[in-house]
């Protein structure tokens, strides 16, 4: 869990994935010429010291006494671009250009953690709209 | 159709026509000061003061989850099952905040779904207790069946005692946490999560990981295959003191003594497989 590593490449910057889209790090995603996997660390331990006033709230909220399954949620990169992955509807949600990036990938978690609960209880979520259609009790 | 050639037509006519589709792919927008609030879209709006019983042991295991839903609709944020008989499919699918304390044993995949409420049970659970837990917390005070917390994507799930084989097969995410023993092929196929038990486990322990990590306290009879020890570093270790701290399962003598065990990553053979794939096509 020390999280200094990604699908079996070593993660050397935190803008690594921004900077080098194609992102072939290790040997074998040389050779197939594609990246593997996960775009960021799935182990790397949540530093609670940057928990941000919202995370706090919903914390608070939900009565949990640490991040939960929050733990799991991390910024990724899609294309070059960060993205975050919302298990809910099976894809990644995109964070807008303008959008500045704090410069260490604990911070960028949770922001990531912040924004993944934003959508998903936001009213424009993609399974509001999938509950209304085939809801069935 | 005009204009089609009669052996085209006749293709048409057969049903062998290809379709021009429109349409775009799907790109949904949200305002970042769209007030949605903390709970799903159609949560319940609960308070944790507000305190119901429910006394089960002359009710179904339908009429049992419904009722726990009724209570929640009026803005229960408490609620207590007494005599639950060991029912199965007692308690999930709620996607809620929400305290539930069931006082007694639960049968079969008690508790499966959730999304998002604490619980505690009393007694002991049987098979696939958490099925597909998304998110929340889940403390068994006693053992636990097989397959406990089966496909797991998030969440703390929580057994004081003992538990049976396959414990978090298939597992996506969140925590699972074995105070006592757990049995065979515990972490089998294993994704991603974290799994920690404080005492011995059974035979192929991590059989077929991909990855996430394993956390022994006692002796483990065997690694499964492409399942390795891995280095115990000091961010383990803080992080294991914090999480059983949280349950009160932090051993006297602390976490040095526990093993880690991780994906060999022997078995990531389908990108190796991919481009031979793709010559075979081109």
């Amino acid at each position: 869990m020390a999280g200094s590593s990604y699908k079996g490449s070593n993660i050397e910057s935190v803008d690594q994935f921004l900077d080098d889209a194609a992102g072939l790090g290790s040997e074998r995603e040389q050779e197939i010429g594609q990246h593997i996997g996960y775009r960021y660390d799935v182990n790397l331990v949540p530093d609670y010291q940057r928990l941000t006033p919202f995370l706090k709230d919903y914390l608070e909220f939900m009565g949990w006494d640490d991040l939960n399954w929050l733990e799991d949620v991390h910024m990724g990169y899609e294309e070059g671009q960060p993205a975050i992955f919302d298990r809910n509807i099976n894809g990644w949600v995109r964070i807008p250009d303008e959008f500045k990036l704090p410069d260490n990938q604990q911070d960028r978690d949770m922001v990531a953690r912040e924004l993944l609960i934003k959508f998903q209880m936001s009213p424009s979520h993609p399974l509001v709209q999938l509950n209304k259609a085939y809801r069935k009790f | 159709m005009a204009n089609m050639s009669s052996q085209d037509k006749l293709s048409h006519d057969l049903g062998m026509h290809t379709e021009q589709l429109t349409g775009r792919t799907q790109e949904t927008f949200f305002d970042l000061k769209d007030d949605g609030g903390f709970g799903y879209h159609d949560a319940f709006d609960v308070d944790f003061n507000k305190r119901a019983e429910i006394d089960a042991s002359n009710m179904g295991a339908k009429e049992i989850n419904a009722r726990i839903r009724e209570l929640m609709t009026e803005g229960h944020g408490t609620i207590v099952v007494k005599n639950p008989g060991a029912k199965h499919s007692l308690a999930v699918g709620i996607l809620n905040r929400l305290n539930l304390i069931i006082e007694g044993s639960l049968g079969y995949f008690g508790c499966g779904l959730i999304d998002g409420p604490n619980i505690r049970i009393s007694g002991r659970v049987g098979w696939s207790c958490a099925e597909n837990m998304m998110a929340g917390t889940l403390v068994i005070e006693k053992n636990a069946g097989s397959t406990f917390g089966a496909a797991i994507r998030g969440g703390d799930l929580v057994c004081k005692g003992s538990v049976g084989s396959r414990t978090g097969i298939d597992m996506k995410g969140g925590t699972i946490i074995v105070g006592g023993d757990t049995g065979a092929f515990s972490g089998f196929m294993m994704q991603r999560g974290r799994m920690v038990v404080c005492g011995n486990a059974g035979k192929n322990l991590g059989d077929s990981m991909y990855d996430g990590t394993i956390y022994i306290g006692g002796e483990i009879t065997d690694l499964g295959v492409d399942a390795v020890p891995s280095e115990l570093t000091d961010l383990d270790k803080a992080w294991l003191t914090r999480k059983l701290t949280m349950y009160g399962l932090l051993p006297e003598k602390g976490v040095n003594h526990f093993q880690k065990i991780v994906a060999g990553k022997q078995l990531w053979n389908y990108d190796n497989l991919e481009p031979t794939e793709k010559k075979l096509i081109l």
